[in-house]
């Protein structure tokens, strides 16, 4: 009995349910209703350009403020002591493990025009400030809901540092920045990239987070696709074209950041 | 030690989990005696439902989130619970949130329901697109209570398809102890005025939107014009800036909460929102609106046919469409249910507007050409998804920096790369 | 400098909790109200267990979890030893493939799933409902298990299985008493995660789910659009408590594997 056999279950189910949906995508895509061959779909995106562009700007806002909320985290949690390491880790970890829509939703009741943030800033004599239903309400539940992605792979990559490394730096007459520039973000580059791609790829094409964040007036991406499929403009080849330049954008991200990874392994 | 804590940890929260949930046991049992004291459901003629009993047979229904009694509430009937227990029936019953979403998940084809309850203008674009089939009415006793001015609507002509379940108009919700203009001067450009700027909600689908723009320039509900729906659609754009938000359902809760002061509502719904919020009050503006009726429809892809018109008959039971009206606060095309409501629902004119404005001042939507559908689509997403100039300039060259320190990097990279091969 | 990091992880810590402590206290409001607390409550709660809707769906959910997290980890541990006897190309390619729904937004794995089995539904007697959810939870999980298990193989000596074998064991038995106690950590954290991960799943189930059956987390979207009820809120506190036992309780036998192995 070979033992490569075990895997043919898998594979034809990888076949049919991974590879054959990703090419009825590409199918959709280029195909219109009767199945003839067209790129009028593909072209009808351009139309929603200042959309693209503004998920992506919104995502790439969101991973910069994860990356830096997220980078001392890491550091201090890898410098804790090994018992406590695991604890710590849990309780960072922990929100997560709550539903997402639920944890967006917290956000919803602090957020609103008479939510509790604005309550005590009128307490204070202050307010009341227009919190939800901008774009900078969607970056905050971008970054909220997705920080933890970003702690996790960068603490795997510190934790591995030894404290020798810094001892060596500082003899060799490192200043803390020095230290910092030369040693310990070099060392982290993997994680760093890594959790760039889980932070950005999950924010770019949400539309929970838009929808109650937002108000509606915030489209991205996620929700342009979801509106040809379950939405108001039902049209399934135009959400299958979305979907696929998503996913050509995504690609290339993935290849540009891969170009950092110095072991050049496949991600994740 | 440490091991020690985690159990104690443990062991409390599951003994705090065990008094909530022994807690909520003990008063659950208490709210059930109280619901059979208060509630009994008589059913004209039983047996007609017991057809099916012990065929294992399920329906799937498909209905407006928040759209039945459900017995959430002490005292009310729960529903499809009743259906079931009278008849072996098991229902299947899920959520949509528009006519739209609906449409396209009937549509894809692959979910399949037995009852749906779609609006005026999408039966008739469901009709024209044969996607639903005609109900025997034989089977629907309980039609004799339909009122009359509700049978044979323009979507339906012929009444072939569909039974009303309920209608309404759709007026302006806003709270009174902020906005001080007298209740009868308020119109629908209320939702434009800029005094309240951030504090309006408007309508998120294009149907809805579009009416109200519609009627404030004077033109039909049913417009096909493409003159007329780009002027209705510039009018949408100067409302953007005051807008708050797009939101459907998000009503209940923005509105409920005090998050927004003026947002366009049907009348139901509103009325259920003011239940919770005391400074709210509800107006049909005069210069008109639109009526809506929301009417049960049987899919061509129904599996249960003849379950689903028991169903629909069961919802137009006097006690279940009296339950379900109460409910829900919509206003009911049902007689039995209509004569059921207290005097007060039955003269307000919030639920049920002189029958001189409906038939002078309302017109019900029907459905519009491909072309104009369309058209409105990509109207509306345009609308919505316009800039804010702000937000604009800084893209491109944030993205250009981006990029140049992309190539930068990846260039440097290689070239010590390069030097380390060299050594 | 040891003062500033604990300050700063205590503000990053109250950041994450903050927002859930506000919603669990808020379970316990008497009015509605989001911002002011007016007086203690179980109401919610009582409410909560009397929503048909609800329970249905929390028992589709759990039911579902279980189904297709033990599905996959069967598929996932055996595709892994598969996988690890491959040879490098075929490897290389059933790999990326692999990493396809990890990679990709959720929306378009939803998306790709619904297509094909619309596709499939118009040609077939298939309905959106159970079974489709189930498939669609299956193929984002497998992914996990496979990663989680692939990498047990490459720490395990190759030779072992072998050295078994040429020591007197059956093949099954070899694989049974040798292999699997070796990669059995990874086999249970890949179940642990494509459980959760099923629980959790909003978006694909979104997109998959049909006329019969519904999620939680289905059902917790439709009621964060609609009324203002802190039954939400009754709702998140009762999550959160068996997040936290749950969570606690895998440490503690983590802990104790640990010692355990420690010991001998």
């Amino acid at each position: 009995m070979k033992l490569k056999y075990f895997s043919a279950p898998y594979l034809v189910w990888m076949v049919v349910f991974i590879l054959v949906p990703l090419l009825m995508i590409a199918f959709f895509a280029f195909t219109n209703d009767e199945g003839r061959f067209t790129m009028k779909y593909i072209s009808d995106v351009g139309q929603y350009a200042n959309i693209f562009v503004r998920s992506i700007w919104l995502s790439l806002i969101a991973t910069v403020i994860c990356l830096v909320i997220a980078y001392p985290v890491a550091f201090i949690l890898s410098r804790m002591e090994k018992h406590k390491q695991g604890t710590m880790l849990m309780i960072v970890m922990l929100p997560m493990w709550m539903n997402f829509l639920l944890r967006t939703y917290a956000w919803m009741t602090l957020l609103g025009n008479n939510g509790i943030i604005n309550h005590l800033f009128g307490m204070i004599g202050l307010g009341p400030f227009k919190l939800i239903n901008t774009s900078g309400a969607v970056v905050l539940g971008m970054v909220y809901n997705y920080l933890p992605f970003m702690i996790l792979p960068l603490y795997s990559v510190m934790e591995k540092i030894d404290n020798s490394m810094f001892e060596a730096a500082e003899d060799l007459g490192c200043s803390y920045f020095q230290t910092l520039f030369r040693v310990i973000i070099p060392l982290s580059v993997p994680g760093i990239t890594s959790g760039i791609t889980m932070v950005f790829v999950p924010a770019i094409s949400t539309f929970i987070i838009s929808r109650m964040l937002g108000g509606g007036s915030n489209l991205l991406v996620g929700d342009l696709i979801e509106m040809q499929f379950l939405g108001n403009a039902y049209n399934p080849h135009l959400g299958a074209a979305m979907s696929l330049v998503l996913m050509v954008i995504i690609l290339v991200i993935m290849t540009v950041m891969n170009q950092f990874d110095p072991d050049d392994q496949v991600l994740m | 030690m440490k091991k020690l804590f985690s159990f104690v940890s443990v062991a409390m929260l599951c003994m705090s989990m065990l008094a909530s949930c022994a807690e909520a046991d003990v008063s659950e049992d208490y709210e059930e005696e109280e619901e059979v004291t208060q509630q009994t459901v008589t059913i004209e003629d039983p047996d007609y439902y017991t057809r099916f009993k012990g065929k294992g047979i399920s329906i799937n229904v498909y209905n407006w989130g928040d759209y039945i009694s459900t017995g959430a509430d002490e005292g009310t009937i729960d529903v499809n619970g009743e259906f079931e227990k009278l008849t072996g029936i098991k229902v299947n019953y899920t959520n949509f949130a528009t006519n739209e979403e609906l449409y396209a998940k009937l549509k894809g084809g692959a979910a399949s329901y037995d009852v749906i309850i779609p609006s005026d203008y999408m039966i008739s674009k469901m009709i024209k697109e044969d996607m639903i089939q005609p109900i025997d009415f034989d089977n629907i006793p309980n039609f004799k209570y339909i009122m009359e001015n509700f049978r044979n609507q323009d979507y339906d002509p012929e009444n072939a398809y569909s039974v009303p379940y309920t209608w309404g108009t759709v007026g302006i919700m806003y709270d009174t102890t902020i906005i001080d203009i007298p209740k009868e001067d308020i119109d629908w450009d209320l939702l434009w005025n800029e005094d309240y700027a951030d504090q309006i909600l408007m309508f998120d689908n294009p149907r809805d939107a579009f009416a109200i723009a519609e009627i404030m320039l004077g033109y039909s509900l049913n417009t096909e014009n493409e003159e007329e729906l780009r002027h209705a659609a510039e009018k949408l754009r100067q409302q953007k800036k005051n807008v708050q938000a797009y939101v459907m359902d998000e009503v209940f809760d923005k509105m409920g909460a005090g998050d927004a002061l003026i947002a366009p509502y049907y009348a139901g719904d509103a009325l259920t929102i003011m239940d919770d919020n005391d400074s709210l009050d509800f107006v049909v503006p005069k210069s008109g609106t639109n009526l809506f009726v929301d009417a049960m429809c049987i899919p061509k892809s129904a599996k249960q046919k003849e379950a689903a018109e028991m169903y629909i008959n069961f919802m137009c039971e006097p006690d279940i469409a009296f339950a379900n009206i109460d409910y829900i606060c919509y206003s009911t095309p049902h007689q039995a249910a209509y004569d059921m409501l207290d005097e007060e629902v039955q003269s307000s004119p919030i639920t049920y507007p002189d029958q001189q404005f409906i038939k002078d001042k309302t017109s019900v939507f029907v459905n519009l050409s491909d072309e104009a559908n369309q058209l409105m689509q990509d109207l509306w997403t345009e609308m919505k998804s316009a800039e804010d100039e702000n937000v604009n300039k800084w893209i491109a060259p944030v993205f250009l920096v981006f990029c140049v320190f992309l190539m930068a990097f990846v260039l440097i990279r290689r070239h010590i790369k390069k030097k380390k091969d060299i050594f | 400098m040891k003062k500033i990091g604990k300050i700063y992880l205590g503000l990053v810590l109250f950041f994450l909790y903050v927002p859930i402590f506000v919603l669990i206290v808020f379970s316990f409001n008497e009015t509605k109200s989001r911002s002011v607390f007016s007086g203690f409550t179980f109401d919610w709660y009582i409410r909560l267990f009397n929503n048909r809707i609800i329970i249905s769906s929390l028992i589709n959910t759990i039911i579902i979890a279980c189904v297709s997290s033990v599905i996959s980890t069967v598929l996932g541990t055996l595709a892994a030893i598969g996988i690890n006897n491959m040879r490098k190309v075929p490897k290389t390619v059933v790999m990326n493939i692999t990493n396809m729904p990890i990679i990709n937004p959720e929306i378009v794995t939803g998306v790709s799933l619904m297509l094909l089995f619309v596709f499939f539904a118009a040609r077939m007697n298939l309905e959106f409902g159970f079974v489709t959810l189930l498939i669609a939870h299956i193929t984002f999980n497998v992914p996990y298990v496979i990663l989680n298990v692939m990498p047990k193989f490459n720490q395990m000596d190759p030779h072992i299985y072998e050295a078994a074998q040429d020591l007197g064991c059956s093949p099954v038995k070899a694989f049974r008493k040798v292999v699997l106690p070796e990669i059995m950590p990874g086999v249970i954290s890949g179940f642990l995660m494509s459980f959760t991960y099923s629980l959790d799943d909003f978006v694909i189930s979104y997109f998959t789910s049909g006329s019969t059956s519904q999620t939680l987390p289905i059902t917790i979207y439709s009621m964060t659009r609609r009324k203002v009820s802190p039954e939400i809120n009754a709702l998140s506190t009762l999550i959160f408590i068996s997040v936290v036992i749950i969570l606690v309780v895998k440490n503690v036998i983590e802990k104790r594997a640990l010692k355990k192995a420690g010991k001998i």
